[in-house]
């Protein structure tokens, strides 16, 4: 609790009122913390730019969200026309519908570019594992708040995408008929799947989602940004206790970011003008015909940012299934021969492993895709715990790491490209090799994040001035 | 790792190879600098109006809209408004529904979005409907007694026979399956004019552009003032970037 303060008797207005409001609300005091006095080092790159954009399609996309929901009608005979209604009719609707719909690529682009950069420096190690929490928690929340807001245009793709994707967790044994019923509020995807789906759209997973990153922003200003060279500026101070690599966050990262900002306008703006459907990935063709539940679409596909995580379902068939039970037959022998276990620990082991590879044979291949689907997101929680290098940052890594990361994103983005194509035999193995590998580099981190030589880490961070 | 990168490259390149095989008749391009020509929008609608509106409505066009291409009120009451009473009502088939189902076995659908909703790999929704208008033919085997090389089977007759004429395909070419030796594969070898129509080729060629653009302009009215007004936003982002690097500068002057 702070003292109670009296303004000097030559104090303005301005700064009479700034004290009135301080004495009753930490104003001042929550500015200094994470603006003013946030001190963030001083040689963040490019990369670095993508968390502060996160912020700004958020906001744009809670703005322009409410100016289309108050012409939106969430209703199974209304939907469609009521967004050809803003397309058309609505002063400027058309510009607020594209700003939404374009953001919500653009949301993902940006995110998935702030993961990376995440990836790169090591920014999820201690002591900033709450901080990567709760960006996967916003990840997740993205993704929900992505499909159901999908739906709501009521087309062609929305309607068949969604009945596919809650088909999906139909496939969940025993208690999947059942879960499916409850997501859908209906035996196929209809009214009230629209009205629950708008529901959490506009209120119920965007409540959750600020929550998420006041806390993400919270939990980092706590701890204080990493950087591209990976060194905790904290531990070089001067003699006020301010870090003597870090900068204030006003006015340096503000500017910064100002310019950041702008040039992520143009090319933002570029496509709302002139290609708000980008070659039908942001806006696909089919959703311009209203939902038929009689007419299945010869192609059904998700949206880019989905497809990746689609590949990885439609990957796992029965043969990869039997891939996965002889990875986990190998896995297990090799834990038993190398790892140092008491005998019970290796009874428990083999068990585990026989059992796993029982249920492996036992459910049908494609819960195993929706868990596969599930496994990949929630693989990334776990990203502090599995990398056990001893630098953060890949600038210090061997150089190998670099081409391992280089794979990993080749085949993440051929994952991608494979799901937003029709299944085909070649395809199929590509994406069985892609998700083996993308598990592998998951899994398999414990061991080869520590392999190689590692290059010294300097005491402060490298920088060049401008 | 060049080796590596352009090996993973060459991979890639086989599955994109593999993927693109995508079946149809390849599309004639739509001639794209209609879309800004006022007179030949103002042409499609009247084709639109007299030729599609009596099966297909446009429920989410709104007659006044045309405003936007040239016309004024006056104009679309004398010369478009003879299915609706007001001219701000949005087009509705003259048809009833249920007739037409009847009649065709399926709804037609409506074609407020088609230019869009038509849009593929093969080409724009506009490419689609520019080769769909222009490749009807007599086939004396489906119930309406036409066929349609884009939308092989299609319900739909050919309700420009007049201005067009009617045409025959000729005998189709056999030819060996160059991908399997063993079966023949069919090659259409051109159109025979059968009774000459009130256009000359050139003219239904020109007739089907100006409709098609009307298509395409119905799906989005807005497009025009959206890319006049972008490249406003553009040119005033530019400059603004420009402020915004030199500010960032001015500050970052100082960290050292």
């Amino acid at each position: 609790m702070a003292d109670y303060i009296e303004a000097p008797a030559n104090a303005t207005a301005a700064q009479r009122l700034m004290v009135w409001i301080d004495n009753r609300f930490p104003a001042t005091k929550l500015w200094n913390e994470h603006v003013g006095e946030y001190y963030a080092p001083k040689n963040f790159n490019f990369w670095y730019i993508f968390g502060s954009l996160s912020l700004v399609v958020l906001v744009m996309q809670i703005i322009t969200g409410i100016f289309l929901t108050m012409h939106y009608k969430p209703d199974a005979s209304l939907a469609f026309a009521s967004v050809e209604y803003i397309m058309r009719d609505v002063p400027w609707g058309w510009l607020i519908r594209y700003m939404h719909s374009t953001g919500a690529s653009a949301f993902f682009i940006v995110v998935y570019l702030h993961m990376f950069r995440g990836l790169l420096y090591g920014s999820y190690r201690k002591p900033r594992e709450l901080v990567w929490i709760f960006g996967c928690g916003i990840f997740l929340c993205l993704m929900a708040e992505a499909f159901m807001g999908y739906l709501l245009p009521w087309g062609q793709m929305s309607y068949w995408g969604a009945q596919v994707i809650i088909n999906l967790f139909a496939a969940v044994p025993f208690i999947g008929p059942d879960l499916a019923l409850l997501i859908r509020g209906d035996y196929v995807v209809g009214d009230a799947t629209l009205n629950r789906f708008f529901s959490f759209h506009v209120i119920a997973v965007p409540l959750v989602l600020l929550g998420l990153v006041v806390a993400h922003i919270i939990a980092l200003h706590e701890v204080g940004s990493n950087n591209p060279d990976g060194v905790e500026i904290k531990a070089k101070k001067d003699a006020l206790g301010r870090p003597l690599d870090g900068i204030p966050f006003h006015p340096y990262y503000t500017v910064h970011d100002i310019f950041g900002v702008s040039v992520f306008l143009i090319i933002f703006s570029a496509i709302i003008f002139f290609a708000p459907e980008l070659g039908g990935y942001f806006l696909e063709y089919n959703n311009f015909i209203p939902a038929d539940p009689l007419k299945t679409p010869a192609h059904i596909a998700p949206v880019w940012y989905f497809t990746p995580y689609y590949s990885m379902l439609r990957a796992t068939t029965d043969l990869m299934v039997y891939v996965l039970s002889a990875v986990v037959a190998v896995a297990a022998v090799l834990a038993l021969l190398k790892g140092r276990f008491s005998n019970v620990g290796k009874i428990v082991l083999l068990v585990g492993a026989v059992v796993l590879i029982a249920l492996l044979n036992t459910f049908d291949a494609k819960f195993w895709g929706v868990v596969v689907m599930g496994g990949a997101v929630v693989i990334l929680f776990f990203l502090p715990w599995l990398d056990h290098s001893p630098v953060k940052s890949i600038r210090y890594r061997p150089s190998w790491h670099k081409y391992v990361y280089g794979v990993f994103v080749f085949f993440f983005l051929v994952l991608g490209y494979l799901g937003a194509q029709p299944p085909s035999a070649t395809g199929n193995y590509v994406s069985q090799v892609g998700t083996l590998l993308y598990f592998a580099f998951f899994l398999l981190m414990p061991w080869w994040s520590r392999m190689g030589e590692f290059k010294p880490v300097p005491e402060r961070v490298t920088y060049a001035a401008h | 790792m060049k080796r590596i990168i352009l090996s993973l490259l060459f991979s890639l390149g086989l599955v994109a190879a593999a993927a693109a095989s995508e079946g149809g008749i390849q599309l004639d391009k739509f001639p794209e600098e209609k879309i800004s020509d006022v007179a030949a929008l103002q042409h499609g609608a009247k084709l639109f109006v007299n030729y599609c509106l009596n099966c297909h409505s446009a429920a989410y066009m709104r007659y006044n809209r045309l405003r936007d291409i040239g016309l004024s009120d006056e104009q679309i009451k004398k010369n478009m408004l003879f299915a609706a009473p007001k001219v701000g009502d949005v087009m509705k088939a003259a048809i009833d529904p249920k007739q037409a189902k009847e009649w065709f076995g399926t709804n037609p659908p409506d074609l407020s979005l088609i230019a869009r909703s038509r849009a593929g790999g093969r080409g724009s929704g506009a490419d689609y409907l520019y080769t769909y208008l222009r490749t009807y033919y007599r086939d004396d085997t489906k119930a309406t007694g036409w066929n349609n090389l884009a939308s092989p089977n299609v319900s739909m007759p050919n309700v420009l026979w007049e201005l067009e004429g009617q045409r025959a395909a000729k005998p189709p070419i056999e030819e060996k399956d160059p991908h399997d030796e063993s079966k023949t594969v069919h090659r259409f070898a051109g159109f025979e004019q059968l009774t000459p129509g009130t256009m000359t080729a050139q003219q239904f060629d020109e007739s089907v552009a100006d409709l098609v653009a009307y298509l395409k302009w119905m799906g989005e009215p807005s497009q025009g003032l959206r890319i006049r007004l972008g490249v406003w936003v553009l040119l005033f982002l530019g400059v603004f970037t420009v402020i915004t690097w030199r500010l960032n500068a001015a500050y970052w002057k100082d960290v050292k």
